[in-house]
């Protein structure tokens, strides 16, 4: 089986968002940079399907230089290659993303059975790349999955909706878009890491529309310190606790 | 005229969907309601309630159960025949499912998450719209004839307009290619953590529980104020606790009386899953942690000595 998982590196924001002095973007300067969790997930789940019924695991990701660092990471897990679509304009919305990134599929050798998305990306979240990418192949899509297994040519597919999961059931070939929990992504061991390095990444350039989205402005809401009153420690807090919780009608 | 596309669940609409319905009433008076398939009729008096003047049923013997490209399909029917200015739905799973379709087959821009809508000239809209999970808010223009839009919940209160709404329906087209990917089974919870977007009370451990032996003590306490255990991404990472369980931008928006956090540090991604607490209570040995700047109480110790104690005071407590 071969599938293709498409992500894109975030910065690591940790506890504070600090934007640029125009408000058009985080500033990144003393940022690292990092996947996010479903993408980690779907990245997983395509080592586990070639663990499991062989054949390969391409990643696909667009976006300015530096997201090497990602890619020799999911190398690290078991991914075979990459292919960069290398772009280093800011000004991409999903619809000219999803068309340069079915492109680059298009074009490449391998006919992906399975072509794997997160459901929403960490900082835009606008949800739709993947099904926008599943027309443009003409393949149909299920998305927001926590649960997938695949069986003859089938992958069947779980979303978590409150308490319950609704099945749906999509004929490879197919895009999947999965969430976080989906399961539970390993740690890259040392040999991993050491086969990342030779592991190839193709450096392809997209052809990109106009956005009919353009940014305006960020702002982070301003969170002042809620100014935390100090309930001390040891008993004297577990006493305090109490009187909160009794305080606030949760504790009768 | 402002399209609403109205999910619903075998008939149970989904209460969101009021709150479109309110957004789309602050871009116009006109506001007509798009419900597809069987049972969907009972959501009609619900829709009139708050302001729906117009329900568009779409049905099709062969679609039995949702059917996102099907429903996408009755969208579009819809939107050729009427041409709306906007087309909005739920910030759900189904509903930026449905007109990701939408948006797809029309080829036009789609805006997910947003908590203000402008349409601010032909063709032009300015929307407000959540990033990072909240953390970050965004100005955007979209340009397109029409817009289509996501509501990200609770952005917009319910409001009533007592009333009638007329019910036309209309035969959706499908082939069976739209027909393939549909609800085929639901199962019951797969995982406990039952509940946890609307508990009353939660109690969430993150690193600093030091393994999955620990939160038999959160569990106590949960129980003990009905409430219901939370954990950060590095414990499910870890496989100490179940998805289920995780609290927030990729886990479980809950927004309970009562958060407590022990051994969490307080990152953006965790804060954008608790930050609508009313109460946050942070147990951390690290005075300095960023959670601190959202709690408002803390205690500054070590969650492994004042739980037992804890516990025991609040059983105490509540026997009394
Ligand atoms: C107003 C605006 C501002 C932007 N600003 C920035 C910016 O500052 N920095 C920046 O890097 N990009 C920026 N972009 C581009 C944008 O983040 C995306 O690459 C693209 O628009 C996809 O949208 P999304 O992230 O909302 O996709 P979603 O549909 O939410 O993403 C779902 C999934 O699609 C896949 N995916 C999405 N984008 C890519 C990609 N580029 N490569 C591989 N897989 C992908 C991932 O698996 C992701 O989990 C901006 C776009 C817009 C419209
Ligand atoms: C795109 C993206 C999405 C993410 N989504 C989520 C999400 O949904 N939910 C989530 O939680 N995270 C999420 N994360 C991960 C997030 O960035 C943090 O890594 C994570 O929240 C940290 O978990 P933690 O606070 O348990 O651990 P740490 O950051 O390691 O903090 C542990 C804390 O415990 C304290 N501590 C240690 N020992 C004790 C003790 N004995 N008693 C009391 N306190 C103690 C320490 O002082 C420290 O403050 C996401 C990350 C990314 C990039």
């Amino acid at each position: 089986m071969d599938i293709c998982v498409c992500i894109k590196r975030y910065p690591s924001l940790g506890s504070a968002i600090m934007l640029t002095d125009d408000g058009m973007a985080i500033d990144t300067d003393k940022l690292g940079f990092t996947l996010s969790p479903h993408e980690e997930c779907a990245v997983e789940a395509a080592v586990q399907l070639k663990e499991e019924h062989g054949g390969t695991v391409t990643l696909i990701s667009m976006g300015p230089e530096g997201v090497e660092e990602q890619i020799r990471e999911q190398f690290a897990i078991g991914a075979d290659r990459a292919i960069w679509i290398r772009s280093d304009s800011t000004d991409i919305d999903p619809q000219a993303a999803a068309k340069a990134i079915g492109d680059a599929i298009e074009a490449d050798e391998t006919a992906f059975d399975l072509i794997l998305l997160g459901s929403e990306s960490a900082d835009n979240a606008n949800a739709q790349t993947g099904v926008r990418l599943a027309h443009r192949l003409g393949r149909p899509v299920a998305t927001a999955i926590k649960g997938m297994t695949i069986a003859d040519g089938v992958a069947t597919c779980e979303r978590a909706v409150g308490t319950m999961r609704e099945v749906y059931r999509v004929r490879l070939p197919a895009v999947v878009t999965v969430k976080d929990g989906l399961n539970i992504p390993r740690y890259p061991s040392v040999p991993g890491r050491i086969k990342a390095r030779k592991k190839p990444i193709d450096e392809v350039t997209g052809d990109l529309d106009a956005p009919s989205i353009q940014l305006m402005g960020l702002t982070a809401p301003i969170r002042e310190s809620k100014g935390a009153q100090d309930l001390g420690a040891g008993d004297e807090a577990a006493d305090a606790l109490v009187d909160v919780m009794k305080q606030i009608g949760v504790l009768s | 005229m402002i399209l609403v596309y109205a999910d619903h669940d075998r008939g149970e609409l989904d209460p969101l969907a009021l709150q479109v319905v309110s957004a789309a009433r602050g871009l116009d008076a006109d506001v007509h309601a798009l419900i597809v398939g069987p049972n969907a009729e009972k959501c009609v008096d619900d829709l009139a309630s708050a302001g729906v003047r117009t329900v568009h049923h779409g049905t099709n013997a062969a679609i039995d159960d949702y059917t996102p490209r099907a429903n996408a399909n009755a969208v579009i029917t819809v939107m050729d025949r009427l041409e709306p200015r906007a087309v909005l739905a739920a910030g759900t799973p189904r509903g930026s499912e449905v007109l990701a379709h939408v948006a797809s087959i029309k080829d036009l821009p789609l805006v997910t998450e947003c908590s203000e809508i402008a349409l601010t000239g032909s063709g032009t809209a300015e929307v407000t719209r959540a990033r990072w999970g909240g953390n970050l808010l965004e100005r955007s223009e979209v340009s397109a004839d029409v817009l289509l839009a996501t509501v990200q919940a609770h952005a917009f209160a319910v409001s009533e307009d007592a009333g009638d709404a007329q019910v036309e329906a209309f035969e959706v087209p499908v082939t069976d290619a739209d027909l393939e990917v549909s609800i085929v089974e639901r199962t019951g919870a797969a995982e406990t953590g039952v509940g946890l977007a609307e508990a009353k009370v939660v109690i969430s451990g993150g690193r600093g529980m030091d393994g999955p032996e620990a939160f038999g003590m959160l569990e106590e306490l949960a129980d003990i104020l009905g409430g219901a255990v939370g954990c950060s991404r590095v414990v499910t990472a870890a496989g100490w606790r179940p998805h289920a369980e995780q609290v927030g931008q990729t886990g479980t928006k809950v927004a309970p009386d009562l958060y407590i956090a022990f051994g969490i540090s307080g990152a953006t991604q965790h804060i954008a899953g608790c930050k609508s607490a009313k109460t946050l209570i942070a147990v951390n040995t690290d005075g300095q942690a960023p959670i601190m700047t959202h709690a408002d109480y803390a205690v500054v110790d070590n969650l492994h000595t004042l739980l037992p104690v804890l516990i025991e005071k609040a059983r105490a407590a509540q026997g009394a």
